[in-house]
């Protein structure tokens, strides 16, 4: 009975992610669960904004295009070293986005909504029309992958792997830690009722900022890591229609849980390459079922699965209580 | 001179057409306190009907429009009555949410439908006419007279008739008005209805001087969304006078600063706006 702790499906879902390259031989596979950890990593940034705090963002896309062209520009064009260049890119996305969450945030709900998309069209736009900084419509060839440390290189798809899911890990132990301490409890006080949170002393205006600029930087992450991993960015990874994926990744995964981003990202990318027909209309099924979560499991996969779990623990209360480790939990 | 007089025109062109998207948008905000993302789609997908009736069924232009109106209308009534009226308890998020989910859906479904590609609506009023130095083609001199023609009579609609003024109590207080006995929910599907059959009319003005494709919808929803805000969240006149400014600012701008970046006119005006007034230029009340 003890063996099936919530502890321990953790280490084992670990141990399966770190001898996955060992298990599949194919490099599609690793291919698709890197990108899709990267992804992952910029919902979790979308989560701490629009989960944990209440502000939903539509600028996203555009942060994570920044990091991205921030990486691809500094490693091209000034021929700066790879780990320097994810470090500036990272500055860089943190940077314009306190600038942007300065002014952003002192709109609110349906407003910060309409000026974050309005933002990260803005964004779009300049990458797109800027053609002596980023090449335009033409897209930043030849990305040099990730650099060596020490003997360890990133040449071969598992290497790369395994670099995206340390990053990947990293980011889901910070977002843990962010949301069991004060400040996370913060976060969620705003998200509830921010009058109330200002009226118990909380300097809301700060602590969404903070929210706001960690949750760019885990974008500029996520686009930083992406142009190392697929060497070729064009400003299409700015679009509203990435940005619309992404909210579908972390509204099925499930809104405001811990690891709904990875489960929402995972499903989604695995089934939407399963569904490579419907490619152009994938749509006609993702934008009704996307409909049809918020309405009747607003929080997702995850949140159905902690609901039906309490449900029965309170059946069962007076029997044995049985620890069951669901994928959902962590995976 | 010459120019400037025919940009004007052009100016008022667009601005019609965009105050009739914004008038369906800040109608339905107004009413329900919904953004309603999937507006654009909506206009997408009248300018389709339209577009197909015309070229499969051989009918008239205007009863393309009528039918086109109708089938939107419909839509929305469907929507409502579907989707935003099981979101009427939740927080605003979900509205948002679902409007977004529905946006994706319309718009897969009319490349699903009518593929990817660009159509051209050939209107029956394509002769150029040249009065007094200006030159334009007829079909923007009726955008021009529909659009105030189709303002005028909602606005009849909305201070004459009583089923109007179901809309408006309901819009000031959605308490007061079902305490009265107004019955909110047809009210709201009512207004969804007219918020669709504006979007199809403006799109089946716009398509003759623009073309027909899935993402047509894109620009003049966020340009929607500058102008209600500009105008007020849920004010009528508003909405009018914010798209006739957003127009002229779009001509004048296209021509005297780039072309290139007009689109970002609307949002470079937003940010400003937002900026200095965070709940908008002539926000109601305290919300």
């Amino acid at each position: 009975m003890k063996i099936l702790t919530k502890r321990n499906g953790l280490i084992a879902l670990i141990i399966l992610a770190f001898s996955f390259p060992f298990i599949a031989q194919n490099d599609y596979y690793l291919h698709i669960l890197t990108l899709s950890f990267i992804w992952a990593i910029a919902v979790y940034g979308i989560n701490l904004l629009s989960g944990y705090t209440g502000y939903l963002s539509l600028a996203h896309a555009g942060f994570f295009a920044i990091g991205a062209y921030s990486l691809g520009l500094l490693t091209v064009k000034t021929g700066m070293n790879f780990w320097l260049a994810l470090v500036g890119a990272c500055l860089i996305t943190c940077a314009i986005g306190f600038l942007i969450g300065l002014i952003a945030l002192r709109t609110k709900e349906h407003f910060f909504a309409i000026y974050t998309l309005c933002v990260g069209y803005i964004i779009y736009l300049v990458i797109d029309k800027w053609e002596g900084l980023t090449e335009g419509v033409r897209g930043l060839i030849g990305i040099p992958a990730p650099g060596n440390i020490g003997p360890i290189t990133f040449e071969t798809a598992a290497s790369q792997y395994y670099l995206v899911l340390i990053f990947l890990l990293a980011v889901i132990l910070i977002v843990y830690r962010i949301i069991r301490s004060l400040t996370g409890r913060t976060y969620m006080a705003i998200r509830n009722s921010e009058d109330l949170a200002q009226t118990i002393g909380i300097s809301t205006m700060k602590n969404k900022l903070t929210a706001f600029v960690l949750s760019t930087f885990f974008a500029g992450l996520a686009g930083a890591l992406y142009a190392s991993f697929i060497r070729f960015i064009g400003p299409d990874i700015g679009s509203t229609s990435i940005m619309f994926d992404l909210l579908m990744y972390l509204l099925v995964g499930g809104i405001g849980t811990l690891s709904g981003p990875l489960v929402g990202t995972l499903l989604l990318v695995i089934l939407s390459q399963n569904l490579q027909f419907l490619q152009e209309y994938r749509m006609l099924i993702f934008g009704p079922l996307l409909t049809l979560i918020i309405i009747f499991y607003p929080r997702g996969i995850t949140g159905a699965v902690f609901d039906w779990q309490s449900k029965r623990k309170g059946k069962k209360m007076s029997g044995v209580r049985k620890e069951f480790p669901i994928k959902a939990e962590e995976g | 001179m010459d120019i400037l007089i025919q940009q004007l025109f052009n100016g008022l062109t667009i601005g019609s057409v965009y105050s009739l998207v914004a008038l369906g948008l800040t109608l339905v905000y107004g009413i329900l306190h919904i953004p309603n993302f999937a507006h654009g789609a909506l206009y997408m997908l009248g300018g389709y009907i339209t577009l197909s009736m015309m070229t499969l069924y051989g009918v008239n232009y205007w009863l393309a429009m009528f039918v086109s109106v109708i089938v939107v209308g419909l839509l929305g009534v469907l929507l409502e009555r579907f989707v935003f009226r099981l979101l009427r308890e939740a927080p605003p998020l979900h509205d948002k949410i679902a409007a977004i989910g529905i946006l994706l859906f319309l718009e897969a479904f009319a490349q699903f439908v009518w593929g990817a590609d660009f159509h051209t609506m050939t209107s029956p009023y394509g002769q150029v006419v040249n009065i007094m130095g200006l030159t334009f083609t007829l079909q923007r001199l009726l955008i021009i007279v529909s659009a105030i023609a189709v303002m005028v009579l909602l606005y009849l609609f909305l201070k004459k008739t009583y089923t109007g003024s179901t809309i408006i109590a309901m819009s000031q207080s959605r308490e007061g008005a079902s305490l009265v006995g107004i019955n909110i929910n047809k009210v709201a599907m009512l207004t969804f209805m007219i918020s669709g059959g504006l979007a199809a009319i403006a799109s089946s003005l716009a398509s003759p001087i623009n073309l027909v494709f899935p993402g047509m919808g894109h620009l003049v929803i966020l340009k929607a969304f500058v102008i209600i805000i500009l105008g007020g969240m849920g004010s009528i006149p508003g909405a009018i006078v914010g798209g006739y400014i957003l127009g002229f600012s779009e001509s004048l701008g296209a021509t005297y600063i780039s072309n290139d970046y007009k689109d970002i006119i609307a949002f470079i005006l937003l940010v400003v706006i937002l900026t200095v007034k965070p709940t908008g230029l002539f926000a109601k009340g305290e919300r």
